[in-house]
């Protein structure tokens, strides 16, 4: 193998930046769709309807049961199936992570709305807010601000994942490191040159999350 | 005003009402004391349907609370409520604290809402607080600002659930006279409170609770000269003398 050359680094950035741009705008779109879907999961399983609840639940048990390379894999092989055509790695693991991602975040908005105390719920309702209108400016406000460092830590864990859609072949950054380090022969110097790159934005999100909780943090 | 007949409630095998029966004329002020477990503040979250109860029937200005065919929430929009731990809403400032319900189910405009809960603040003495939030607010503001947000829906009678119980003892007077100001002015009044002092000087019938019933409903000046029953008697010894 010899001495390491790292000179691979500067040819590969142009690859290594469409791989992260991919990275992010998976992880941003998944977080969105995630926390959006999850938080009508949540919905759903706090719901007095026991059907809807039921199934909710079932949802988010399947999908925290299963891991998650499977999952992407299923998605991928399943998905052309439903629509009827073939649809690209890419498409597949935007769809695979807000589903996969909703069920976390479903239960992070769970406890979230369930830390909201009955006397909040009561002094909206006796306000003549409706339950529909307690939730929406009462409830999920404060579920959501409690729960805020946590949905950014599973984000984060999010943005890492990703990485995971090398198995159906997405172009991530992963992907963009492994094919220059092949193309150069140098494999270890882009795995170290990901692991970085990782490293540092997983680092200073960490970081940021840290600072707002301390600027969002009701004050009571 | 309000009227609650045998009003009864279970939570599984037990009971926590047993036939409470009693009412609140117009411009009447009546305050429900009872040892802790008595069962005083179940029954006034009865009154506006945030608890349900069992058997028995409530109206409110003629509305029956139990029937399921009644709008709740806007039978609720016209009954104000004060709790004991104030419930202002802790993401929203003082002055969206006011203006929420009166927007949202009034259907007020934003501008006319706030200038209703600002002259709120000013009669409560908080104009100056009002781009706070809750948690920047003593407890005694607190409760202030949420009776103003219960007056800034224009109630027509106002609920109480123990408003001074979680009160530094410094910060009771505060409360207590905005409460007399508005018994004064001949706002209906249920209140849930052991301030036996603003019971002498604004109730005009006391109702004494224990063990979920109705002990006694006598007028105020009887009731504290003269408690017909031994219960009522060892609750206003332990409560008045120390």
């Amino acid at each position: 193998m010899g001495e390491f050359d790292f000179s691979v680094w500067g040819p590969s950035l142009p690859f290594i930046r469409d791989g992260l741009l991919f990275t992010l705008r998976l992880t941003l779109i998944a977080m969105t769709g995630g926390i959006v879907i999850g938080t009508l999961l949540a919905l759903a399983r706090l719901s007095p309807i026991v059907p809807l609840a039921r199934v909710a639940g079932a949802y988010v048990d399947l999908m925290r049961s299963i891991p998650l390379v499977l999952v992407i894999l299923w998605f991928f092989l399943i998905i052309p199936y439903l629509t009827g055509k073939p649809v690209g790695a890419e498409v597949s693991a935007i769809i695979t992570f807000t589903a996969f991602e909703a069920a976390f975040y479903c239960e992070i908005m769970r406890s979230g709305i369930q830390s909201v105390s009955r006397g909040q719920v009561h002094a909206a309702h006796a306000l003549g807010l409706t339950q529909a209108q307690a939730m929406i400016h009462v409830v999920l406000p404060q579920a959501l601000r409690n729960m805020l460092p946590v949905l950014l830590t599973q984000t984060i864990v999010l943005f890492q994942d990703t990485s995971l859609v090398y198995a159906i072949g997405a172009k991530d950054m992963l992907k963009a490191a492994d094919v220059v380090g092949k193309n150069y022969n140098r494999p270890v110097e882009m795995i170290v040159l990901s692991a970085l790159i990782y490293f540092a934005i997983c680092f200073s999100l960490s970081l940021a999350v840290r600072q707002l909780q301390k600027r969002v943090a009701i004050v009571r | 005003m309000i009227e609650i007949r045998n009003v009864s409630k279970w939570y599984g095998p037990t009971q926590v009402l047993k036939g409470c029966s009693t009412q609140v004329a117009k411009g009447e002020v009546v305050v429900v004391c009872g040892p802790s477990g008595s069962g005083k503040s179940t029954l006034i979250k009865c009154v506006n349907g945030l608890e349900p109860f069992t058997e028995g029937t409530i109206t409110v200005d003629g509305i029956s609370v139990g029937d399921p065919k009644t709008d709740l929430p806007k039978l609720r929009a016209r009954v104000g409520m004060v709790f004991q731990h104030f419930e202002l809403f802790p993401h929203m400032s003082v002055r969206q604290n006011l203006a929420l319900a009166q927007v949202r189910v009034l259907g007020r405009k934003a501008d006319e809402a706030d200038a209703r809960g600002m002259s709120l603040l000013d009669r409560v003495g908080l104009r100056a607080h009002a781009d706070k939030f809750p948690g920047q607010l003593s407890g005694g503001q607190q409760q202030r600002v949420a009776i103003a947000r219960a007056l800034a829906m224009d109630p027509i009678c106002l609920l109480f659930d123990e408003p001074t119980s979680a009160l530094d003892p410094e910060m009771i007077g505060e409360v207590l006279d905005v409460m007399v100001e508005l018994a004064q002015e001949g706002m209906t009044m249920m209140c849930v409170t052991h301030e036996m002092g603003f019971a002498r000087k604004v109730a005009r019938r006391v109702v004494f609770m224990d063990h979920g019933e109705i002990v006694e409903d006598a007028p105020a000046g009887a009731f504290f000269d003269a408690p017909a029953s031994d219960r009522a008697r060892t609750f206003l010894a332990r409560i008045l003398h120390h």
